[in-house]
């Protein structure tokens, strides 16, 4: 997929992401609280499957094991309020940010020793050994019920909101979506230089041809390490986003078919295009919500989805979308 | 003393289980390069079909030798059910995407994962679906001051034979070496002459019944219930990456393995049983990534 490597130029760049920023800023005005709670949920996600596609579309590693950084960021905010007795949302996401670097810097270093099937395996077994952790020592974690944490034990912007009293949950939803998107938009930004960068171009090589790219001296082991921890930071920061959000977080973000949803957010937009995993979060989130709602069978739905989407649009939303745009084009 | 004879028979019977879905897991990896995500709810999907048939034809209660020998009889009826499903499978929905990255293939396994685990809650309901009747009517057998249950022995008897059966018919067959030299190099095999569709049909048809057989001999020891494929399936990976992808000797040891450290991981340190054994097939990867008797 050649699209994936030219890049769009500035100005459609522009044209794109300007409107999508007003649209997004503008939405909870017009569609009411409980989509704006949908949208929230959509754009955390958004952030993980950014993050994860790091390494399946730029790197060319396909983890199944990144549920392991967004319940290590959701769980270690859980702790921060609870233990802690922390308030503040920026001190939360700092340490959710921190314990995630930590573990991935582990998991990473033992994980990119190896590459495609072996890969994936080693990230599903390192991830569902912290699954296993938080299911068993159920006085720390709490087990299967999890921990709670309610929007009223944090505050947003150093203690300058707070969630108390009467409407604080309409009031929760409408700041919390401006603070997840300007969080959200930052992350884009990152994304978006990472990738761009010299160090970006770097991994695009490694993932097309690994010993070209070691022969031009890029040091390969070492560049994935870092494009591991990126992706998962990035995971991490989307799972402590997530918690105050749902107020509960339990060890089935841990366990690993959330790996797997993971994977399905991000082929379903298209993991050859730099907005692909943030479509297909947001779209697979509502999604699932609303297979949940309409019928017990949600699960046979997603699959169906799934199936068909592998089957007939590999390139995903987006990627379907591109190539219609350039036929269009094509005189 | 006796507890110590209870307790290694009890891995025993774990291990034969454990090693008849992940003979299969590995088999269809060794032939066809697929990780199958999907291979664990084959077992769960065998264990209902199991349960079911028995249940419908005899009802729950235990009846006599001729009673139990139907329904001994109608077990393997869960094996047969999912290798007919795999053989639909394979050519309708994995063959398409061979030429394709090899990530799309395991997204295909974890759609069907998806569709196949409601397809279990949507035929036999949320409720677990037990076959113990059978467990009930064949009693127990003392050892020493103890009692075990006779069917367990039955599920050790038919790992052993599944066991054999399973490496007669890979190394002592012209089946098996058809399946061998397909697994070694697939463009060599189709040069020569073998069909290489047919043999895939038939390695994952065969890996789906050994894994609907580990349902069927499971489930009238423990009931079926939704979500044990899921369970399942990470310890048979486990097991795998132990033994060696694609190894029959390596899922045979490493089931052994994974089934005695985690019956002393329950008696001794439940707290990590499950995390010891994902550390160890990571240790393994990492330090023989072939596993114990996996080749290159």
């Amino acid at each position: 997929m050649p699209a994936a490597r030219t890049g769009p130029s500035p100005k459609l760049l522009l044209a794109v992401a300007v409107p999508a920023v007003l649209v997004l800023a503008l939405l909870p005005t017009v569609i009411g609280l409980y989509q704006t709670e949908l949208l929230i949920y959509g754009l955390t996600f958004a952030i993980a499957a950014l993050g994860f596609n790091l390494l399946l579309g730029y790197t060319g590693l396909l983890s199944f094991g990144h549920s392991a950084y967004f319940g290590m960021g959701a769980y270690t905010v859980a702790f921060i309020v609870r233990d802690l007795h922390v308030q503040s949302m920026e001190l939360c996401i700092l340490g959710g940010l921190l314990s995630t670097l930590l573990i991935s810097a582990l998991f990473g270093y033992v994980c990119v020793r190896h590459t495609r099937i072996f890969f994936g395996i080693l990230t599903l077994a390192l991830s569902q050994v912290l699954w296993s952790l938080a299911f068993k020592f159920f006085w720390v974690t709490g087990g299967t019920d999890g921990i709670r944490v309610p929007r009223s034990s944090v505050t947003l912007l150093a203690g300058l909101l707070d969630f108390k009293g009467a409407g604080a949950y309409s009031r929760f939803v409408y700041a919390y979506y401006y603070y997840v998107l300007i969080v959200f938009l930052i992350a884009v930004a990152v994304m978006w230089v990472i990738v761009h960068s010299p160090f970006g171009k770097a991994l695009q090589a490694i993932r097309d041809n690994e010993t070209r790219a070691s022969f031009v001296g890029i040091r390969v082991r070492r560049y994935r390490w870092i494009a591991f921890v990126i992706s998962a930071s990035f995971t991490g920061l989307a799972g402590a986003l997530w918690v105050p959000l749902n107020g509960l977080t339990t060890p089935e973000i841990l366990y690993w078919p959330f790996s797997g949803e993971l994977v399905f957010m991000t082929v379903l937009g298209g993991f050859r295009t730099f907005s692909g995993p943030i479509v297909g979060a947001i779209a697979f989130n509502y999604l699932k919500v609303y297979a949940v709602a309409s019928s017990q069978y949600w699960q046979l739905v997603l699959g169906c989805v799934l199936v068909v989407l592998v089957m007939v649009l590999p390139t995903g939303i987006v990627g379907t979308i591109g190539r219609f745009v350039a036929q269009m084009r094509r005189p | 003393m006796d507890t110590l004879a209870i307790q290694i028979l009890n891995s025993i019977f774990y291990a034969a289980v454990l090693f008849l879905i992940s003979a299969g897991l590995s088999l269809i990896y060794g032939v066809m390069r697929i990780v199958n995500l999907a291979h664990g709810t084959f077992y769960a999907l065998g264990a209902y079909v199991s349960a079911w048939a028995v249940g419908s034809v005899f009802g729950a209660a235990a009846g006599g030798s001729w009673v139990l020998a139907g329904q001994l009889a109608l077990l393997p009826i869960g094996a047969l059910a999912i290798a007919a499903v795999g053989a639909v499978i394979e050519p309708t929905l994995l063959r398409p995407l061979y030429r394709r990255p090899e990530e799309y293939v395991l997204l295909i396994t974890f759609g069907l994962l998806m569709i196949l685990e409601d397809v279990m809650k949507l035929l036999f309901g949320g409720t677990p679906l037990s076959a113990g009747s059978i467990m009930d009517s064949m009693g127990s057998i003392s050892i020493g001051r103890l009692l075990y249950p006779t069917y367990n022995l039955v599920v050790i008897g038919v790992g052993i034979l599944a066991a054999i059966g399973l490496w007669g018919f890979v190394y002592r067959t012209r089946f098996g070496v058809m399946l061998r030299a397909t697994s070694q190099d697939r463009r060599m095999a189709s040069a020569l002459g073998i069909n290489v569709g047919r043999v895939y049909v038939q390695a994952f048809a065969i890996g789906c019944f050994m894994a609907g057989l580990g349902g069927a001999v499971v489930v009238p020891a423990q009931a079926a219930v939704l979500g044990m494929g899921v369970d399942a399936l990470i310890l048979a990976f486990v097991v795998i990456v132990i033994g060696g992808l694609g190894s029959l000797e390596g899922a045979l040891v490493g089931a052994l393995i994974v089934s005695f450290v985690r019956t002393a991981g329950i008696q001794f340190f439940a707290e990590v049983e499950l995390a010891v054994l994902y550390l160890i097939a990571a240790a393994v990867l990492l330090i023989r990534p072939t596993g114990l008797f996996g080749r290159a």
